[in-house]
């Protein structure tokens, strides 16, 4: 008996997270007014994201672009079957951007950056229905990366340079559905870590066959952020050797996927551009988040994400009006990783499509305000994550129990950034 | 300039809906709906079960579990509501005070005891804090009374403090009775119910079954005040004063009844097995040997009084109890009677031995033959071929350690449980009918947790103690679980009888049994 208690309350089977496509494109004011396209579009020192290979390109030596967003995003979950409804009440993210890049030479310019193309923050309604597989989660990575853009012809470049990464997580879901102390509260665990760093690359190039034609490709490297030594801290564990939790470290590896973009813009005159991007990311090496705890006593826990690679289809134009002002709009199809069956209410996204807009205000032939939004809309969704575990009280054998709902979640994000030319 | 700004405040506002809405939302009361049933003031009335009592105490976190407070909160989804309230303790250790002294335990909660197996124990981390004498203000939605018989709901005093010491009133209800003289079902009707439940009467047999049948079956006697505590109620009173209780609940409002469990379905009597005396060979042997040696005497001890041979050997030959090797039923004393002399015999298939015997007792030899020395010289002056005094009969006999009545329930208790169960049952169906309320047949439900138990996400719930999910560690009331399961057969009976559609709870995400190493 004790042992089917064992089994009982320990095989957390386990739903952690970190997040689900926790791909956050808010890389540039400019680049996101028009659906985030940006590979073959120079413009300002938003290249040295969007393909680095442009920034030898840009006319002026010394260019600045730095930004940040407010991402207003939550969900709504409810089960019809049993009355449940739950919504997020998620902080507002705040993604940011800063780059930088000095033209040495006709041919040859070096850049900084630093932006935050991953992140997600949700956080549900303390031990509500899903609590489970999350009650709230923070997860942020940090690039910062060195530039080198060169130019091989007058109208063919190449860029990259290596990245580094500071990742975060902080994670907190309830132990199963039902486990509480001897006061009714919940058994939960927090999972923290953070200063995590790792290192990857990215690498594009840009070509310019005519004047009014650009054509770029930039590839990101994957970039498995190896959390080791986290804290672990559980909370509200009955006292009983029947449970064997206690507070100790973790280490988990949470994969930030490669992305290769490849795009072209025309200029139509002096008035219009136009640009178009392809997104490729590949998500299927988020195959599963496995949590190792330090202490043995704890079984590991599993949990199947089976993300497959995805694609982004980005539209974008931009209006010259005068000197003073640039108007931009587009338009992105944001194609989810999340395999049905699998969709975890950390971040449950399911396509959406996104409408982006903006202007940039020259205040001085140097200093220009950029100004975006973006609005994401995703259908109503009928969904489940089928790979949370409980064992059987008759057997013990491990039984699925799925957590299934509709979700529908919204997305506004105003953005605001400053350029600089001199 | 002025113009691009407006421009863009007129694009933001076309977009901005933060907060993201499903087309057809619970919360804007689309989805479900109350039928014909009126759930806007859901009173329920009814004894520990509807309380929320487990683990053999009342608690916070089981009144919240209550399937009442279950029910209130998917009738909130259906329509407006006026909440729904419980006379709720004033902790989680469970236990009750009278001017400071405690009058009742706290709870059990799942400890591993010394040999490293799991059992169930009182808890002792807190001590109670709920003192009777502190009324809470207020009506009570939930008017479940654990302890409460049929007729304890009309029984004026029930509530009266000053009642308890003598046991002439009930503490929980002394709690929260509207005054004094108050009775249960007056204090449910002042409330001015629009939908009840009804689940009484479960009392009016279980004290019998849990005291082993110690006490009486009152049938024919309708006079309650004679009763004692662990007497089953007259089924023909039971009809009538359950026919009162129900007719005044349904004059103004909609409501479900709910039949009484077969107490046998309850692990507080299914879990120790009656043929749990297992032997080896040689001590299923030397046990046989014995029983011949007190049919022998027995027999002799008749004959040597006058008795043909032939009928001497007749009754004696009941007490050649055969033992095998394995498992073995126990003994069981019974009256001694012309027919059985020695007041014992050997338990049936069917007989039932209790939750709360005494195991260290049993594995001592109760149940079955202490075998001291001095039965031992007995026996060997019989293997000798030499014949006892009548002393050494007495040694030799007295020598049985049948279990005593209040530990098991034998053929005769079951019959009058079953019987009065029965009764009440077509009383409560009967009622049902002619009040035109709905009928939730909780026997068969536990049948079923019992037999093949009842599917849920997370796989079979049983009535297995300890490990099977529905029932709480007392063996008897329900885990949060099991309330969950009852609350789920009364929405489908709701849904069935009055066109309602309320959704139905997730069972698998309520609890079962909780674990302290808190314990005495």
């Amino acid at each position: 008996m004790k042992r089917l208690f064992l089994l009982g309350l320990v095989l957390l089977a386990t739903a952690t997270t970190y997040a689900g496509g926790y791909r956050v494109s808010l890389q540039g004011q400019r680049g996101l007014a028009m659906g985030h396209t940006g590979v073959a579009v120079v413009n300002n020192a938003e290249l040295a994201f969007f393909n680095p290979a442009g920034l030898v390109f840009l006319e002026n030596k010394i260019n600045v672009a730095v930004g940040a967003s407010a991402v207003f995003s939550d969900v709504v979950w409810q089960n019809e079957e049993f009355g449940q409804t739950a919504r997020t009440d998620s902080p507002v993210g705040t993604p940011f951007y800063a780059y930088f890049s000095y033209k040495l030479s006709e041919k040859f310019s070096v850049g900084l950056a630093a932006y935050t193309p991953y992140g997600s923050s949700v956080a549900w309604e303390k031990d509500w229905a899903g609590s489970h597989l999350v009650n709230d989660i923070e997860l942020a990575a940090i690039y910062v990366q060195a530039l080198a853009s060169y130019k091989i012809t007058d109208n063919l470049s190449v860029g990259g340079g290596p990245i580094y990464v500071n990742g975060s997580v902080n994670f907190n879901r309830n132990l199963n559905r039902t486990l509480t102390d001897l006061e009714g509260n919940r058994s939960n665990v927090t999972i923290d870590a953070s200063g995590v760093s790792a290192w990857g690359w990215s690498a594009g190039a840009m070509w310019r066959p005519i004047d009014s034609l650009t054509i770029g490709v930039n590839y990101r490297s994957e970039i498995l952020v190896e959390a080791e030594g986290g804290d672990a801290d559980f909370e509200n564990i009955p006292n009983s050797p029947l449970t064997p939790f206690s507070d100790t470290q973790f280490d988990a590896t949470l994969p930030l996927p490669a992305e290769l973009t490849i795009g072209a813009s025309y200029q139509l005159n002096d008035q219009w551009l136009f640009a178009f991007d392809y997104n490729r990311t590949f998500w299927d090496v988020y195959d599963s988040l496995d949590v190792d705890w330090a202490n043995p006593n704890i079984p590991d826990s599993n949990n199947p994400r089976n993300y497959k690679d995805a694609s982004i289809y980005r539209f974008g134009l931009q209006y010259t009006a005068n000197e003073t002002f640039v108007l931009r709009a587009g338009y992105y199809f944001d194609e989810s990783p999340v395999q049905s069956g699998y969709f975890a209410p950390e971040t449950p996204r399911n396509d959406s499509n996104n409408f982006t807009g903006g202007l940039t205000v020259n205040v001085t032939d140097k200093v220009a305000i950029d100004a975006s939004f973006l609005y994401s809309r995703f259908e109503e969704i009928e969904e489940s994550y089928d790979y949370y575990t409980e064992p059987n009280p008759r057997t013990g054998a491990s039984e699925r129990v799925p957590f299934e709902g509709t979700y529908k979640s919204s997305a506004f994000v105003p953005g605001l950034g400053v350029t600089i030319k001199i | 300039m002025k113009n691009y700004f407006k421009y863009i405040a007129i694009l933001a506002l076309g977009v901005v809906s933060c907060e993201p809405e499903l087309e057809n939302a619970i919360e804007d009361g689309e989805i479900y709906s109350n039928g014909q049933a009126d759930f806007s003031n859901y009173v329920a009335v009814g004894n520990s079960l509807t309380a929320g009592y487990a683990d053999g105490a009342l608690y916070i976190t089981g009144q919240e579990n209550s399937y009442p407070n279950i029910l209130a909160q998917k009738f909130a989804v259906t329509q407006q509501t006026d909440g729904f309230t419980q006379p709720l303790m004033n902790d989680n250790a469970g236990g009750l005070l009278l001017g400071g002294n405690q009058i009742l335990q706290n709870r059990f909660v799942l400890a591993v005891g010394a040999n490293g197996q799991p059992r169930p124990a009182r808890y002792s981390g807190a001590a109670p804090t709920t003192d009777i004498t502190n009324k809470l203000s207020g009506s009570f939605n939930n008017m479940g009374v654990p302890g409460a018989k049929s007729y304890h709901l009309v029984a004026p005093g029930y509530g009266n403090v000053a009642g308890v010491p003598a046991g002439l009133a009930n503490p929980f209800y002394a709690r929260f009775a509207s005054s004094d003289n108050a009775t249960v079902l007056a204090d449910a009707l002042a409330q001015d119910p629009t939908f009840f439940t009804l689940w009484i009467g479960n009392n009016d047999v279980l004290g019998y079954a849990t005291s082993g049948g110690t006490g009486e079956f009152q049938l024919g006697n309708t006079d309650f005040t004679s009763y004692g505590e662990n007497d089953i109620t007259d089924p023909t009173a039971f009809s009538m004063v359950y026919g009162q209780i129900a007719g005044a609940l349904a004059q103004t409002a909609d409501g479900v009844l709910l039949t009484i469990p077969d107490v046998t379905s309850a692990p507080y009597f299914t879990t120790v097995p009656n043929n749990a005396l297992v032997l080896d060979a040689a001590t299923a042997a030397q046990l046989t040997g014995y029983f011949q040696a007190v049919a022998g005497v027995f027999a002799g001890g008749l004959m040597a009084q006058g008795v043909p041979a032939e009928q001497a050997q007749a009754l004696a030959s009941q007490y050649a109890i055969q033992f095998n090797e394995g498992p073995n039923r126990f003994l069981i004393d019974v009256p001694m009677s012309q027919a059985n002399p020695l007041g014992f015999r050997q338990m049936t298939e069917n007989e039932l031995l209790l939750l709360t015997i005494d195991q260290a007792a049993l594995a001592g030899g109760y149940g079955s033959v202490q075998l001291t020395q001095e039965v031992g010289e007995v026996l060997a002056i019989l293997q000798a071929g030499g014949s006892p005094t009548p002393e050494q009969a007495q040694i030799l006999f007295g020598a049985v350690s049948g279990i005593d009545d209040k530990d098991a329930l034998d053929s005769e208790e079951l019959q009058f449980i079953g019987q009065a169960t029965n009764l009440f049952n077509d009383a409560i169906k009967a009622n049902a009918e002619t009040l035109g309320l709905g009928l939730v047949d909780v026997n068969t439900t536990l049948g079923q947790l019992k037999g093949q138990g009842i599917p849920f996400d997370g796989g079979v719930i049983t009535s297995d103690f300890v490990t099977g999910g529905a029932f709480s560690l007392d063996g008897i009331h329900l885990t949060p679980r099991g309330y969950a399961v009852i609350a789920n057969e009364i929405i489908a009976e709701i849904n069935a009888t009055y066109g309602s559609n309320v959704p139905k709870a997730n069972v698998g995400s309520y609890g079962t049994v909780t674990l302290s190493q808190d314990v005495q």
